[in-house]
């Protein structure tokens, strides 16, 4: 069965790309350099990032949230933040 | 990280290959015209049940992919999930690419079969491809780079008109399918590892070759890739290890039973 190629894998972390997970999760943590601890509603716990055009808007994130995250089908832990969700 | 293997290990992957090799046999006897591939993956997974081995694809990955082996039909290229809606017809061409895990060690293989009578478009993309995965087990030789091998399968499927796929490489293998280095089938662009062929390194050629452009598109179940332009295409794939008397193939299916379909 062969590999993606390492170019392609790149191109799976752009959002237009189909090639991640996407679940909602709630902050319940704040690291620093924009880090988070988000806990995913299947009860798993990521680190996620935020991403950048949520950075350029200035959209604060805060323990407690709901956010959507999307997590990297390489690395299950890792996630980024793109949006926060209204309740 | 590349690791290379010992003897011993590599005698576990040829057991792993063993099988590998037996499920792809099994396939191409019972591969004919009204046969659906869901009926291929059985008959693949009963002798994996019988080696005492597991598949390496069952579950890999995200989304997890839900067979025992892929089946890839005409312009399809690689990675097809088997299914009992599929029936293949006459002058179809499938891929039929399988996994093994021995005792914790891999092996990968894949053939293409022609089903019934084909175009003879088709048999000699079947035939060029086969070919092309020689040339390149001919170049794994110690003290040589990866890269020498997708140089040589490129300028060889080139010379014949055909083009590969780049957007898919083979890999290195042992105690998981996908390990590094990427084994690509083309010549290495500027700043792409070309890491050197040591003793002990075992990897996957994987040739993936279409009749038109080397374009691919993944359909929406996030496996199956095609041809962007459908254009018919062949895969033809070997585990071997790289051993100072040359490559050694682990995959290798009994005499006769050459790489060519």
């Amino acid at each position: 069965m062969p590999r993606v190629s390492l170019c392609l894998e790149k191109m799976a972390s752009k959002p237009s790309n189909k090639e991640v997970i996407e679940v909602e999760g709630t902050v319940s943590e704040a690291l620093p350099n924009a880090m988070f601890k988000v806990e995913l509603q299947n009860g798993h716990s990521v680190l996620a990032h935020i991403s950048g055009k949520m950075r350029m808007n200035f959209i604060r994130v805060v323990p407690g949230d709901k956010v959507l995250v999307e997590l990297s089908p390489y690395d299950l832990k890792r996630g980024r933040i793109t949006r926060r969700v209204r309740y | 990280m590349i690791t290379l293997k010992t003897p011993a290990q590599i005698a576990k992957m040829r057991e792993a290959g063993r099988v590998v090799a037996a499920m792809l046999e099994a396939c191409r006897a019972v591969a004919r015209p009204g046969v659906t591939t869901a009926e291929l993956d059985r008959v693949a997974a009963e002798v994996l049940r019988k080696a005492g081995a597991t598949s390496s694809f069952l579950g890999y990955s995200v989304p997890p992919y839900p067979a025992t082996i892929c089946t890839s039909v005409n312009h399809e290229i690689v990675h097809g999930i088997p299914s009992p809606k599929r029936k293949l017809r006459e002058g179809d061409i499938v891929g039929i690419d399988a996994g093994a895990i021995v005792d914790g060690w891999h092996a990968d293989a894949a053939i293409t079969l022609p089903i019934g009578r084909v175009s003879p478009e088709a048999e000699r993309l079947l035939r060029i491809t086969a070919e092309a995965l020689r040339v390149g087990i001919a170049r794994a030789q110690v003290g040589a780079r990866i890269g020498d091998i997708g140089t040589a399968v490129e300028e060889f499927v080139r010379s014949q008109g055909f083009s590969v796929v780049q957007n898919y490489v083979g890999h290195g293998i042992g105690r998981a399918m996908h390990e590094d280095p990427q084994v690509p089938n083309y010549r290495p662009t500027r700043g792409q590892p070309n890491p050197p062929i040591s003793e002990g390194l075992c990897i996957a050629i994987e040739p993936m070759v279409n009749i038109g452009g080397p374009e691919t598109r993944t359909l929406a179940d996030r496996w199956t890739v095609v041809t962007a332009d459908q254009s018919l295409s062949a895969h033809f794939e070997h585990t071997l290890a790289c051993t100072a008397g040359g490559p050694v193939v682990l995959t290798a299916r009994g005499e006769g039973a050459a790489v060519a379909a």
